[in-house]
């Protein structure tokens, strides 16, 4: 009970300081939203121009971006901000964070959490629905769940590459932006059917990473397509099974780099 | 390191355009020094630059499978392939993101120390941004370009006047970033924190500087529109089109001609709204 009190705190605190300057605030509200509505339409400018891209059309692309920018969205404002971390360790702030009776995660996470990134994932969501609206898609139980269950499964996805690429910063403070490659990278990766990537590249990003279940695999089973890349039906349905080993990747990842950690002494 | 600042001691004895040619010059140099210091954040940056060259360059040579001729925006897959590389070098050089130096010392009343020195707070950040963007020419220009050229084919300049154009729109470039971010970054002495108009800027550059795509696959009365109605095309969009020769040799001269007017323009703004600043700015805090 005390301890959600402190989160409480903590929360406050940081809603407190971002609401002081108020145009500010709605601006970058505003703003945030505004890089993802520009993500989803440099997808429609890039399929507009052609009728088909890598074998798939205009609406079945707008399903996979709008299943990758509703988990993205979703992950990046709950643990985007843990990017911050390596000016934390550099700035020596993180050693008020551990010295507190509470895990250092959470508490990084509320001390910084990005309200404006709150119209983002509405917007995620917006257009995740209106793809499910112009794609014929044949409801069943299965599919259903599966809507579901995909941009919680791909938010905890992307979640746990933040934690990773951030964790970095505990043996590399000058990693700068190398996490973003993933992050980012990863979000731009499964905003397009992944057949448009060169096989190694694909391998690399899709099946080694796993980015292909977050948001290619699972438009596929939606539409009822069979995969030009060859995988079974199946693959559509596995994102939580890809998504789960990656969390209990991340959490450990996190622990070590936190045993890791040694103060700037400063 | 004592020579330089010794320089600048004496810059009163020698003649006035020689003075401040000097303290400039030792205003960029002091401006690559510093992020010279900066090694591991150059390497760092240069394989996330490379990242997303593979990611952009796929899905844009996916695009050029999927249209008849091959040709989107009235790009062939080599032009399309240089127009992603050459950009993601050009990135870190531009410097499109991540500025709020100046806006930062307006906030915390630091500003004052920069208007007591005796030249103007537009020519010194210019100057100091200058030596960075020529520091990241050197630094972080060629990894990706080195990439692009190993894993893909990249369309050679054929023109003679292609890569002296090309150069002379990187720097345009460079003083027209600068410029805007100067101008969003003094909205601060307005609005005490400036951290509204620099988001609203990164948006705005990205998409409309041609760096998500190239803007020619927009209809062509917006893309003029953009073009001359606004310095964001200028940004990434003109030296790209410069080095792929998207267009024959009269507009891609042309293009570097609008970046001039903009370079002009987009300083002489900056320079207005510092002195209407001087002019309202209460230092903050003691």
């Amino acid at each position: 009970m005390g301890e959600l009190r402190a989160y409480r705190a903590l929360f406050g605190a940081q809603a407190r300081s971002v609401l002081m300057y108020r145009t500010s605030f709605l601006v970058e509200l505003l703003g945030n939203m505004g890089a993802t509505v520009f993500d989803v339409l440099t997808v429609l400018v890039l399929f507009r121009a052609a009728p088909q891209v890598g074998g798939f059309t205009l609406a079945e692309a707008v399903l996979t971006v709008g299943l990758s920018s509703a988990g993205f969205a979703l992950a990046d404002m709950l643990v985007g901000n843990v990017d911050r971390l390596k000016v934390y360790v550099r700035a020596g702030t993180l050693d008020a964070v551990l010295v507190r009776p509470l895990p250092a995660l959470p508490q990084l996470l509320l001390m910084d959490l990005p309200l404006r990134k709150a119209l983002r994932v509405v917007f995620g969501f917006v257009v995740l629905g209106g793809a499910l609206a112009i794609n014929d898609i044949d409801w069943t139980p299965a599919r259903i769940a599966l809507v579901a269950v995909t941009p919680l499964a791909a938010a905890a996805f992307f979640g746990s590459i933040f934690v990773i690429s951030a964790t970095m910063a505990f043996w590399w403070v000058d990693s700068g932006e190398i996490g973003a490659a993933f992050t980012y990278g990863g979000r731009d990766f499964t905003s397009y059917p992944i057949t448009v990537y060169g096989p190694w590249f694909r391998g690399l990003f899709a099946y080694t990473l796993g980015f292909a279940f977050v948001a290619y695999q699972p438009a596929l089973a939606l539409l009822g397509r069979t995969d030009p890349l060859g995988l079974p039906a199946l693959a559509g349905y596995l994102s939580p099974l890809v998504a789960l080993p990656a969390v209990i990747i991340a959490a450990g990842v996190w622990r070590t780099g936190i045993r890791h950690y040694r103060s700037t002494g400063s | 390191m004592s020579r330089m600042d010794a320089s600048v001691l004496t810059i009163s004895r020698i003649g006035p355009f020689r003075s401040s040619a000097t303290t400039f010059g030792v205003l960029v140099g002091s401006g690559f020094r510093r992020y010279s210091t900066y090694r591991q954040a150059t390497i760092a940056g240069s394989f996330t630059n490379i990242v997303f060259g593979f990611l952009r360059c796929y899905v844009l040579l996916a695009l050029a499978e999927g249209v008849a001729g091959q040709r989107p925006g009235g790009y062939d897959p080599a032009q399309l392939a240089t127009y992603v590389w050459v950009g993601q070098g050009l990135l870190a050089v531009i410097g499109i993101w991540g500025w709020n130096e100046l806006s930062e010392r307006i906030r915390s009343g630091d500003i004052a120390a920069d208007l007591l020195r005796p030249v103007s707070p537009v020519t010194s950040y210019l100057a100091a941004d200058l030596g960075r963007a020529s520091h990241a020419m050197l630094t972080r220009f060629g990894p990706p370009l080195v990439a692009g050229a190993l894993f893909f084919p990249l369309h050679l300049p054929s023109r003679w006047q292609t890569v002296p154009l090309f150069l002379l729109s990187v720097i345009l470039a460079v003083v027209i970033c600068f410029g805007c971010r100067y101008v969003v970054n003094a909205t601060a002495y307005w609005l005490q924190d400036a951290r509204g108009p620099i988001t609203l800027w990164t948006l705005g550059s990205g998409v409309l500087g041609g760096l998500y795509f190239p803007l020619r696959l927009l209809p062509d009365w917006f893309t003029v529109a953009l073009w001359l109605g606004t310095p964001l095309p200028s940004l990434l969009q003109a030296p790209l089109d410069v080095i792929a020769e998207r267009d024959g040799p009269l507009l891609q001269a042309g293009l570097v001609v609008v970046q001039a007017y903009w370079a002009v323009l987009v300083l002489a703004l900056a320079a207005f709204v510092q002195r209407r600043a001087e002019r309202k700015l209460v230092v903050q805090g003691g």
